[in-house]
C-alpha cells in the first residue's frame, strides 16, 4: 500500500514536472513540426508508411504550383488548458487505480477483473482498446487528405469483429482462463505449447507497443510541446502505474473511459459538421466536389499519375478510389490481417476472459462493434469535414501526414462558435488523444505480463503450484519489467520508421496465433506439433517478410529518388528566367536531395532492393501458418489430443466445466 | 468449488449436442464465409471495376461510397442477427442439453 501511495504520488509529480519542464521550453513544437511524418506512423498503420518517404520526395519533385509554399504552420493550444484537461484525466485514471487496487487480490482479479466485468462494460472496454490513436487521428487524416481511400481503409478495421464474434468470442470464453496460452494448452503438452504462445504473444505485443509508444513520444511533443523523451517516460509511468496496482480493473475501467470520451468528441465534432452542411449530406458531398481547394489538391495528386483533371472532375474524383491504395494486392493482404489478425490479437483475446458467460462474451462484441462501425462513420464525416473546412493545402501545411485535421477542425469549429470554445474543444480533444495512448499501451502490457508470468513462470516454471499471493506478485513484478522495457524501446526507437509495426502486429497475429487458435478449437487431429510449427512458421513468415519489403530502408533505393530530385530541380532552374533562383521549398528539397543522393549501403537484412514487393505480408503467411499447423500436426499425431477433442467441443459449445476456468 | 466430472464423450454423442453442433457450424461458418466475401469485394471493385465504383447513385454520391457504407450496415446485420438466433436457438439447445444431462 505504501508503494503505491509513493508511486502515484511519483507519477503525479512527474507529470506536473514534464508540464513545467515544457512550460521554459517555449516554442519546442516548431523545432519537432519538420520531423512531424513520423506520427504518420502512429496514424494509419501499414499504408502511411509509404507517405513520408517516397511520396514527399516525389511532391517536392513535381513542377511547383504558381502559388508560393505555403508556410510551415503549427497547432496552437492553448497550454493551460490542455494541460488541465491532461491533469483531469490522470486525476480521474488514478482514482480508479486506487478503487481497483483494493478489488485486487487473486490472479484471476488481476488478469481478468474476477470474470466480472459485464457484457456492456466489456463492449465500451474493447472497443477502448481497439481504437488507438491511429483510428482517431490517422484515418480522419487520410480521408482529408485522400478521400475515399481513407473510408475504404477504415472498413477491413470493423469488418474484423465479425471473425471476434463468430468464430473466437465464445469458445475462447468457454476454453480459456486468462490467456492464449491456457486456450492452446488444454489438450496438448502444456509446457512447450505455452512457452512459444507466450513468446508470440510477447511478439505482437512488442510490436504494437513499440508503435504505439513511439507515436506517443511523437504526438505529446507535436501536441503540447513536451519533449519526446519525457512525453516517453510520463506515458510509460502512468501505464506502469494502471497495469502494476489496478491490474485488468484499472486498465479496463481507463479503456471504458477513454471510448466514452472519444465517442463524445467525435459524436460533438461530426455534429458541428452536419450543422454547418444544414444536416444536408447530399449537399454535404456536393460541397466536397464543389470546392476549388479539394479540386486543385486532387489535380496536383493525380498528376504524379500522368493524369490532367480539374473543376468538378477533380472533385468528383475525391470521392472515388485510387488517390492513395495504389496496390491491390497490398490492400488484400491488409484486409486478410485485419480480418483475421484482430482475432488473433492477445489483448483482445483477454478481454474475454474478464466477463462471466459466452452470452456476455458475445454481448460485448456487438456493443463494440457498433460503437467501432459508429465512430468509424463518423470519422468520415470529420475526415471530409476538414478537406472543406479546413482544406488539404492548410492540413499539410501542418503535419503533411494529415494527422493532425480532427484536432485542427475541432480547433476551427469551436473558434467559429468563441475563440475560447476552439481552446477547450480541442483541449478536450487532444486529452481525448492522451486517453487513448495511454488505454491501449496498459492493455497490450497487461497482454504481455500475463503470458510471462501466467504461462511461463507460473505453468512451465512452477508447474502451476504458486499460490494467489505468489502469482499476483508475478503478476505486477512482469507488469512492471515489460512495461519498464516499453518506456526504453520507445526512447530507443526515436528515430525509427515504427510505421509498419502495427501492420505487423497484425500479420503476427492472423499467420501465428490465429490458424493455431482456430484448429485447436475446431479440429479434432490438433496437437502440440501442430500449435508450435503453426505458432513458429507463421510468426517468423511474417516477421522476414516484413525484413524484406519495402517498408525497410533502402539507401540505394532513396538515392536513386534523390538523383531524380536533383534532375528535376536542375531543370526547373535552367528554366527559370536568368537571375532567379528556386524557391525556398524547392531550393530546400534540392539541398535534402544532395545528401540522400550520397547514401549508399544496403537495408538491415542487407538488401539493396526489397525482395517482397508487398509492405503487408499476410497474403503469403496467413497461408503459410495455416498450413504448417496443419502439416505438423499431421505429421505428429498423437492420440491423447484427438480423445480429448470432445471435451474441448463440448466445453467450448455449452460452458460447462467452466467453474474451473473462472476459478471462484 | 469443487470439480465435476463429466463424460464427455457421451455428451458430445448426445443427439441434441450434435444438433446444437451442425446448427452452429453451419450457420458461423457459413456467415462468416459470406462476410469475408463482401468484405473482399470492396478492395478488389475499387482496384478491378473503377467503372463500376464511379457510377453516381444519389447526387454526387458514387456506387462506391454507398457499397463501402453498405459494409458497416452488413456487418451490423450479421452480428443482430447471429445474436438473435443465438438467444433463440442455440442458447435453448444449450439449456435443454443441460437439463437433460441433469447437470
Amino acid at each position: 500500500m505504501t508503494i503505491k501511495k509513493i508511486f502515484i504520488a511519483a507519477s503525479l509529480a512527474l507529470s506536473v514536472a514534464a508540464a513545467a519542464y515544457a512550460e521554459e521550453q517555449k516554442a519546442p513544437a516548431a523545432g519537432a513540426a519538420p520531423a512531424m511524418s513520423a506520427p504518420a506512423a502512429q496514424g494509419a498503420p501499414a499504408a502511411t508508411a509509404a507517405a513520408p518517404a517516397p511520396n514527399a520526395a516525389a511532391s517536392v519533385a513535381t513542377p511547383a504550383p504558381a502559388t508560393p509554399a505555403p508556410a510551415k504552420k503549427e497547432l496552437k493550444t492553448n497550454r493551460t488548458i490542455t494541460i488541465g484537461m491532461f491533469l483531469v484525466i490522470i486525476a480521474i485514471t488514478m482514482g480508479v487505480v486506487v478503487w481497483a487496487a483494493k478489488q485486487t487480490k487473486t490472479a484471476s482479479d488481476f488478469y481478468a477483473a474476477g470474470g466480472g466485468i459485464t457484457g456492456t462494460q466489456n463492449g465500451w472496454a474493447i472497443a477502448g482498446d481497439y481504437m488507438s490513436a491511429a483510428s482517431f487521428l490517422g484515418i480522419s487524416g487520410l480521408i482529408s487528405l485522400y478521400g475515399y481511400d481513407g473510408f475504404m481503409y477504415s472498413v477491413g478495421w470493423l469488418v474484423a469483429y465479425i471473425t471476434v464474434l463468430l468464430i473466437v468470442a465464445e469458445p475462447c470464453r468457454n476454453a480459456g482462463k486468462y490467456t492464449l496460452g491456457d486456450i492452446l494448452s488444454f489438450r496438448t503438452s502444456p509446457k512447450p505449447v505455452r512457452a512459444f504462445a507466450a513468446l508470440s504473444t510477447v511478439a505482437v505485443s512488442t510490436f504494437y507497443l513499440t508503435a504505439q509508444m513511439v507515436g506517443a513520444g511523437k504526438l505529446m511533443a507535436l501536441l503540447i510541446g513536451i519533449p519526446y523523451k519525457l512525453s516517453i517516460i510520463g506515458v510509460g509511468v502512468l501505464m506502469v502505474g494502471y497495469v502494476v496496482f489496478g491490474g485488468m480493473v484499472a486498465t479496463t475501467w481507463v479503456q471504458i473511459i477513454k471510448a466514452g470520451l472519444l465517442m463524445a468528441g467525435a459524436f460533438l465534432l461530426s455534429f458541428l459538421v452536419m450543422i454547418k452542411a444544414g444536416f444536408n449530406p447530399i449537399g454535404f458531398f456536393s460541397t466536397i466536389v464543389g470546392s476549388p481547394e479539394i479540386q486543385d489538391h486532387v489535380s496536383k495528386l493525380v498528376l504524379k499519375d500522368g493524369v490532367i483533371l480539374s473543376g468538378v472532375d477533380a472533385g468528383q474524383r475525391f470521392l472515388e478510389p485510387g488517390l492513395y491504395l495504389k496496390n491491390p494486392l497490398d490492400q488484400i493482404s491488409l484486409g486478410m490481417a485485419l480480418v483475421l489478425g484482430t482475432a488473433g490479437m492477445p489483448h483482445i483475446l483477454m478481454r474475454f476472459f474478464t466477463v462471466p458467460t459466452a452470452q456476455a462474451a458475445r454481448k460485448s462484441v456487438i456493443i463494440a462493434m457498433f460503437i467501432i462501425g459508429g465512430f468509424y462513420i463518423l470519422t468520415t464525416l470529420l475526415g471530409f469535414g476538414a478537406a472543406i473546412h479546413l482544406t488539404p493545402q492548410g492540413i499539410t501545411s501542418v503535419d503533411p501526414g494529415g494527422n493532425m485535421a480532427t484536432l485542427m477542425l475541432a480547433q476551427q469549429m469551436g473558434a467559429d462558435i468563441a475563440p475560447i470554445v476552439g481552446d477547450l474543444f480541442l483541449a478536450f480533444l487532444c486529452a481525448v488523444a492522451f486517453a487513448t495512448i495511454l488505454a491501449v499501451v496498459s492493455g497490450l502490457v497487461l497482454a504481455a505480463s500475463a503470458a510471462i508470468a501466467h504461462d511461463i513462470y507460473v505453468n512451465v516454471i512452477k508447474d502451476g503450484h504458486a499460490d494467489q499471493h505468489e502469482q499476483v506478485f508475478a503478476a505486477r513484478l512482469t507488469s512492471f519489467v515489460v512495461g519498464a522495457c516499453g518506456i526504453m524501446i520507445g526512447l530507443a526507437a526515436e528515430k525509427q520508421n515504427v510505421a509498419h509495426l502495427v501492420a505487423l502486429a497484425f500479420a503476427v497475429a492472423a499467420s501465428g496465433n490465429l490458424p493455431v487458435v482456430i484448429l485447436s478449437l475446431f479440429w479434432r487431429k490438433f496437437n502440440t506439433a501442430g500449435v508450435i510449427s503453426g505458432l513458429l512458421v507463421g510468426t517468423i513468415a511474417s516477421i522476414s517478410l516484413v525484413m524484406v519489403s519495402p517498408n525497410m530502408t533502402y539507401p540505394k533505393v532513396v538515392a536513386e529518388g534523390a538523383k531524380k530530385v536533383i534532375v528535376a530541380m536542375e531543370k526547373k532552374q535552367a528554366a527559370l528566367p536568368a537571375g532567379q533562383s528556386l524557391s525556398e521549398k524547392d531550393a530546400k528539397a534540392l539541398a535534402k536531395a544532395k545528401v540522400d543522393a550520397q547514401q549508399t549501403g544496403t537495408s538491415m537484412v542487407g538488401l539493396d532492393k526489397p525482395l517482397f514487393t508487398l509492405k503487408n505480408p499476410g497474403l503469403i503467411s496467413i497461408p503459410l501458418g495455416f498450413m504448417a499447423a496443419i502439416l505438423g500436426a499431421l505429421a505428429f499425431p498423437n492420440r491423447r489430443s484427438e480423445e480429448m477433442f470432445d471435451e474441448v467441443y463440448v466445453r467450448q459449445n455449452t460452458g460447462l466445466g467452466m467453474a474451473k476456468a473462472v476459478e471462484h | 468449488m469443487a470439480e465435476r466430472q463429466y463424460d464427455w464423450k457421451a455428451i458430445a454423442k448426445n443427439p441434441k449436442f450434435v444438433e446444437l453442433h451442425h446448427k452452429k457450424t453451419a450457420f458461423l461458418f457459413g456467415w462468416w464465409i459470406f462476410s469475408c466475401v463482401y468484405y473482399f469485394l470492396l478492395p478488389i471493385g475499387a482496384a478491378y471495376t473503377p467503372g463500376l465504383f464511379k457510377v453516381k447513385i444519389i447526387g454526387v454520391v458514387n456506387f462506391g461510397y454507398i457499397f463501402a457504407l453498405s459494409q458497416f450496415f452488413v456487418s451490423w446485420g450479421i452480428a443482430l442477427y447471429y445474436s438473435h438466433v443465438a438467444n433463440k436457438d442455440f442458447d435453448r439447445l444449450t439449456r435443454e442439453l443441460i437439463d437433460e444431462l441433469h447437470l
